[in-house]
């Protein structure tokens, strides 16, 4: 991802990893615009479960010795549980208290986790195995060189984001998401579960947020306690760009923000790649609160 | 004129104790530690505590302070240029504050955080790839001019100010705010102002804090002045109470006291920092203190009331 971009390929070489790294924001980005479209909360934590994902598909391939498939989903499921019993432990007994509580609990349970972990697996990186067979392929196309593990990154990421949405749009426990996203009084009113609703909705964004870090190990290789920290504020301002609570959003800035990064990185700026995407941050906010595809709102008394 | 007695023998006691060695150079340390974290937890408080806007940014003033409270005194080392020094980092940290605030200010709660996170970034970012900051070597060999004694007295005059500036007419307001928002501006209060000037009295503190502590520690870099600055600060003021000032000083000494006694195991002391962070908003929101101030008076009603109640006994 270093250096300048020179020609034309190398532009679409930018591109590529733009593409993939996008689809690691956009995949944490749907996790965080859900939880906050359920609840009004930044789940800080969010990122940290992301780390935890990685962990385990660490320790799944290494240990254990699983393949990549089986390791993902084992990784999906933990940190579904482990999301769910985040909300339950932290977030419930929270619910109805002010927000800044809420935040600053979430920020308790993102350092919990973080240096909890540190504490278990020690703060060294750890690197994934090699990858074998055909996940170690790439392809070339002139200069432009696309790796296997590039195109079933992006793939499992678009294969997932239709499973989300055909959850949300089409089954019942979608509609009543969406229905607490709405009114979470109006929907407990029409006989909705309020409470396992929301557990659902932590657990699908974890789920997402476990796929993630397995992705990003492989990818990335390396693996450290405090990974999540700075993609998970990225796939934050990516959730806020799209416009928070907003599906589609959260995808659309996803890809934004990596192609952005890459773009940054690639014509020479790579020491403020960070700096920049805080920037549109900024901006967005300034600008258009409500982000790209969000409706303005008028706070009410 | 009870106050000035208790501040003078505060002071004057532990002067006599650095001065007789009893305090140790390392204990000394510490100490300065407490005092500017009570700077930060206190002009923190007046931003989160008080006018309700909550803002994770705080270490991104602070390093400003420092860091121009270090160029001034790398190039004129004498107790003037450290003055100087220490006002021309506060006053810069306002400006930033000025210049950040005003724009997001009008964003609400979590969205205000997270913008101020982002400036706090943005911030360190820059002296990561300045050339005159050094990068992420830091700047080193700063002139210690800080003491016991320039301690104390920055310590007293941001407390008081502080404390001084939310029993005012604007103070009030800012707690409206907190209060109400939308009450408050339909009462006249403009809130626009009235955050910002929280905001801005909020960094040139942090400034001053981060003077000092480039002074004192003579060495600084960014990576000093991160998100996790930031949330250690807030954790002193939710601890001690959004809203009690001397809930914030005794926090911070509460604090730097379990970390003296949890230097050995920095992993360990993070978890239960988080934890503790965790069940402080579950079991108790309102933190130590709640927004109740301690003070010599209630501390002699308390004990009016002990005596009065032996009497009838």
């Amino acid at each position: 991802m270093e250096g300048k971009v020179k020609d034309l390929e190398g532009l679409l070489q930018q591109i590529v990893n733009g593409i993939t790294l996008g689809s690691i924001y956009a995949l944490m980005a749907l996790g965080y615009t859900m939880v906050y479209g359920i609840i009004r909360l930044i789940n800080f934590a969010h990122a940290d479960i992301y780390m935890i994902g990685a962990y385990v598909g660490y320790f799944c391939m290494t240990f254990l010795k699983l393949g990549f498939f089986s390791s993902l989903i084992i990784a999906m499921l933990v940190c579904t549980l482990l999301g769910i019993l985040i909300e339950k432990i932290a977030y419930r007994p929270l619910r109805n208290a002010t927000r800044i509580s809420a935040l600053i609990t979430a920020i308790g349970v993102s350092l919990f986790l973080e240096y909890g972990m540190m504490f278990f697996v020690s703060a060294n990186v750890r690197t994934y195995p090699e990858m074998t067979g055909i996940m170690a392929k790439t392809m070339n196309m002139g200069s432009l060189v696309i790796s296997m593990q590039q195109i079933i990154l992006v793939s499992i990421t678009i294969a997932l984001m239709i499973l989300l949405q055909f959850i949300v749009k089409t089954t019942k426990i979608g509609k009543a998401m969406r229905a607490v996203s709405m009114d979470k009084d109006a929907a407990e009113l029409m006989g909705i579960n309020v409470d396992s609703t929301i557990s659902f909705t932590f657990g699908l964004g974890s789920a997402l947020a476990g796929a993630a870090g397995v992705l990003v190990g492989v990818y990335y290789n390396t693996i450290n306690p405090l990974m999540g920290v700075v993609p998970g504020l990225k796939a934050f301002i990516a959730a806020v760009f799209g416009g928070i609570g907003i599906i589609p959003g959260a995808m659309i800035g996803g890809y934004f923000i990596g192609a952005v990064e890459v773009m940054v990185a690639g014509y020479g700026g790579s020491m403020y790649r960070d700096a920049v995407v805080f920037a549109i941050l900024i901006l967005i906010l300034i600008v258009k609160p409500s982000g790209l595809l969000g409706k303005n709102t008028r706070e009410k008394v | 004129m009870k106050k000035l007695v208790t501040l003078g023998l505060t002071y004057a006691i532990i002067q006599i104790l650095i001065m007789t060695n009893i305090i140790s150079d390392y204990l000394q340390a510490t100490l300065v530690t407490v005092c500017i974290n009570i700077i930060l937890a206190v002009s923190l408080n007046l931003i989160t505590g008080f006018t309700g806007q909550f803002s994770l940014g705080h270490a991104g003033f602070m390093s400003i302070g420092a860091y121009v409270c270090a160029f001034i005194t790398l190039r004129t080392p004498t107790i003037y240029g450290f003055l100087i020094g220490v006002f021309s980092g506060a006053i810069a940290a306002a400006l930033i504050g000025f210049l950040v605030g005003l724009p997001t200010l009008r964003l609400r709660g979590d969205y205000l955080a997270i913008a101020t996170l982002g400036m706090s970034e943005i911030i360190r970012i820059i002296f990561l790839n300045l050339e005159i900051t050094n990068g992420a070597a830091g700047l080193n060999g700063i002139p210690q001019f800080v003491n016991w004694t320039w301690m104390f007295v920055f310590v007293v005059a941001t407390v008081l100010g502080i404390s001084n500036f939310i029993k005012s007419a604007h103070g009030r307001a800012c707690i409206s705010i907190r209060e109400d928002e939308i009450a408050a501006d339909a009462m006249g209060i403009n809130t626009i102002k009235y955050k910002v000037t929280a905001f801005v009295i909020g960094a040139f503190c942090a400034g001053i804090a981060g003077a000092l502590y480039a002074s004192y520690f003579y060495f600084i870099k960014p990576d000093l002045f991160g998100f996790l600055k930031s949330v250690d600060i807030l954790v002193i003021v939710v601890l001690g109470g959004l809203g009690s000032i001397s809930g914030s000083i005794l926090a911070a000494i509460l604090l730097a006291l379990i970390s003296t006694y949890l230097q050995s195991f920095p992993e360990i002391r993070m978890v239960l920092y988080a934890a503790a962070l965790i069940a402080i908003m579950i079991f108790r929101p309102q933190g130590l203190m709640g927004s109740k101030e301690l003070s010599l008076e209630v501390l002699g009603k308390l004990g009016n009331s002990l005596k009065s109640k032996r009497g009838r006994v």
